[in-house]
């Protein structure tokens, strides 16, 4: 699960991580009380949505950039209010863009160099791993290719947490020097235990800087966490912002379903994620394009694949359904039983072709045949993803 | 032959007493797997299906029912103490079928897995079977046949799919390994090729991956320093789009590494056959084992 930096930046002063002051609002009556919250001086407006690249954004009516330094207060109200309910594509975005429901302003601050930080879960060695460079506010990935030299790396064992002198280490290697090698160390402390206390998946820094006056500071907040341990932080689930999430993708949420919308015009319904991708493989390899990512799950109910067939016919693009279960753990009985109660429900007016073998096969299959609704059915994964295929297209 | 289980395995369920824990362990009595006891803290004493004794510790199993694999199906925020449960009380093997534990608590059992000689297997995985004598887990038994064909895989029902091919091409499998999608596991791609390696009775091998992490890479250029036997393979999320979490908590593209692409490049340079497609598996490995 994603938050954004206004948020990520509640955790930080909560963990005492140095951050400038900021204040965020949703509402153009409370942007010049926020702005007045702050320092006098000079504003960065920042649009707030989950994804990177906002700076270098550009929202759909022609404003450039989704992070802009104001040097009056004038300046900063200019900019918020183009920015707030205005929709800016970023490179992570895609062509849609996302739409700005939150300005957030933070002090400028006064920046000598700038540093990247991140600590995430290394599978390599199923640790978590700290890594910094000394090329901060650029894409780390460049860095990496490019100039692997510059980044540094800090293995934690789990079991004791981030030590100080490997958080020291980081600070020398990054050039750092005296009391202010202490006050990186220090951050990077604290960000180990936020991103370990919090089960995040990623806390990424980018850029941290170092100032003249001998401080450190995180100018910038990317922080995400593993959805599997959510049910032991409340505080966190609390951050989950709708907005930002596919209405479909939340939907499947509530009835535990993996959904994720894609491009195509097939709506895939399978069990397990291996599966589900092979799926979507097979039919882009037999023409056609899948419409989405679904699993069912191990140990799906036929409610659930109910609801999983109203969230895909949701889709205006679907133009046919291809069912694809192995049952191990589920039983094909079940689904079957899935499939007529959604197809009743649901009125299905779109082609389907269902695959199933495992588990209670027979008798899944005897169910589907006795229904009466209108199916093709179809013996092997190839033979599914062509039928489905080939219906799309003659249709 | 075979590798980590065969019909002398004397397994321990945990979680015997929940729903899927009680269900997926009749199937694997049924198929013929020694389950010799149950483990629910509470309900020690207790008989499961009229016939197997319920302990209250993994330790209990051990002593009197001579316990030394347990299939773990403890609910995720209990299941990582009952891993290491299992690795305390001195199983040897451990298969955890449970989905959803927190890669923090996957980080602190890795480190203790480390400090032991027990093998994990899992977690998030179909489990372990070897056809005609033990299977345990959750994969459908009537889809295997006793063979000489070693399946690794990170999912489930993929893993299915291949063994399917394999049996309806009239071959059987030695041991099918499901190794689980989760970031953090016991035994990888690399560790299951090198038993299957050898083990004198495993003749080929199918290799199923998926996108995200390198564990698919390291177990190619492994394969390509010491596996003679023919290797047949296929990766999974070709058109997955980058970024996006496929379900499996490994399966993501991020930040160009990881793709299907550069998996299978590095398989193809071992030697080992690619399938083309998730319904070609089967004919892939004939095409490597020369059938």
């Amino acid at each position: 699960m994603n938050i954004h930096e206004y948020q990520a930046k509640q955790l930080f002063e909560q963990y005492g991580i140095p951050c400038p002051k900021g204040a965020a609002t949703s509402s153009r009556d409370e942007f010049e009380s926020c702005i007045d919250s702050l320092s006098e001086g000079l504003v960065v407006v920042k649009s707030q949505i989950h994804a990177g690249g906002r700076g270098k954004g550009t929202f759909t009516d022609g404003f450039r950039g989704g992070v802009k330094l104001a040097k009056t207060k004038a300046e900063a109200l200019e900019f918020a209010n183009k920015m707030l309910n205005n929709t800016l594509v970023t490179i992570q975005t895609g062509p849609a863009g996302r739409e700005v429901q939150t300005v957030y302003f933070t002090e400028g601050a006064d920046i000598e160099k700038e540093y990247y930080l991140a600590i995430l879960m290394d599978r390599a060695t199923s640790a978590p791993v700290v890594v910094a460079s000394t090329e901060g506010g650029v894409e780390i990935e460049k860095v990496a290719e490019e100039t692997p030299e510059k980044i540094f790396k800090a293995y934690v064992d789990p079991t004791i947490g981030l030590q100080a002198h490997q958080a020291r280490g980081i600070a020398f290697k990054l050039g750092f020097e005296g009391k202010q090698a202490g006050a990186c160390a220090k951050l990077i402390l604290n960000i180990y235990k936020m991103f370990w206390e919090n089960d995040a998946d990623m806390v990424e820094v980018n850029p941290m800087i170092s100032m003249p006056d001998g401080g450190v500071s995180a100018l910038d907040a990317k922080v995400s966490f593993d959805s599997n341990a959510l049910y032991r932080h409340k505080d966190i689930v609390a951050f989950r912002d709708l907005n930002e999430e596919d209405p479909k993708e939340i939907e499947a949420s509530k009835f535990d379903l993996n959904y994720i919308a894609l491009d195509g015009n097939i709506a895939c319904l399978v069990n397990g994620a291996g599966l589900a991708m092979a799926t979507m493989d097979i039919i882009n390899h037999c023409g056609g394009e899948a419409a989405n990512f679904l699993d069912v799950g191990g140990g799906a109910t036929a409610e659930q694949v109910t609801a999983a067939f109203k969230i895909i016919l949701s889709d205006p693009k679907v133009e046919g359904i291809l069912v694809n279960i192995f049952g191990g753990i589920m039983q094909c009985d079940v689904i079957a039983q899935g499939v007529i109660e959604a197809a009743k429900a649901v009125s299905l007016d779109k082609p389907l072709v269902v695959r199933l073998e495992g588990t209670n096969v027979v008798q899944g299959k005897k169910l589907l045949a006795d229904s009466g609704i209108e199916i093709t059915s179809a013996d092997s994964l190839a033979d599914a993803a062509q039928k489905i295929v080939d219906i799309v297209a003659a249709n | 032959m075979s590798v980590l289980v065969n019909k002398d395995t004397r397994v321990v369920f945990t979680g015997i007493t929940g729903n899927s824990g009680g269900f997926h362990a009749k199937l694997c009595m049924e198929y013929g797997t020694q389950v010799v006891a149950g483990v629910t803290p509470g309900k020690g004493g207790q008989l499961f299906d009229e016939k197997v004794p319920v302990f209250n510790t993994v330790t209990g199993s051990i002593e009197n029912e001579g316990a030394n694999t347990a299939c773990v199906f403890v609910p995720p925020p209990f299941a990582a103490d009952s891993i290491l449960e299992c690795l305390d009380a001195g199983i040897e093997l451990i298969i955890a079928i449970t989905e959803g534990i927190p890669v923090n608590d996957m980080a602190l059992v890795k480190k203790k897995l480390l400090e032991t000689n027990a093998r994990l297997v899992g977690p998030n995985c179909p489990g372990v079977i070897t056809p005609g004598e033990c299977k345990i887990g959750i994969m459908p038994g009537y889809i295997h046949k006793p063979g000489t064909v070693g399946i690794v895989s990170r999912s489930g029902t993929l893993t299915y799919e291949a063994v399917w091919q394999v049996t309806s091409l009239g071959y059987g499998q030695s041991t099918c390994i499901g190794i689980g999608g989760d970031p953090i596991n016991g035994m990888n791609h690399t560790d299951a090729i090198k038993l299957f390696n050898e083990d004198p009775d495993t003749e080929a091998i199918v290799m199923i991956g998926e996108i995200g992490g390198d564990a698919e890479e390291a177990a190619a250029a492994y394969i390509k320093e010491y596996v003679k036997k023919p290797v047949a393979g296929f990766i999974a999320g070709t058109t997955a789009p980058p970024g996006r979490r496929m379900g499996h908590a490994g399966a993501i593209v991020s930040g160009g590494s990881g793709t299907a692409e550069a998996k299978i490049a590095a398989m193809e340079a071992a030697g080992i056959v690619v399938a083309k497609t998730p319904s070609d598996m089967g004919t892939a490995l004939l095409e490597a084992w020369g059938k």
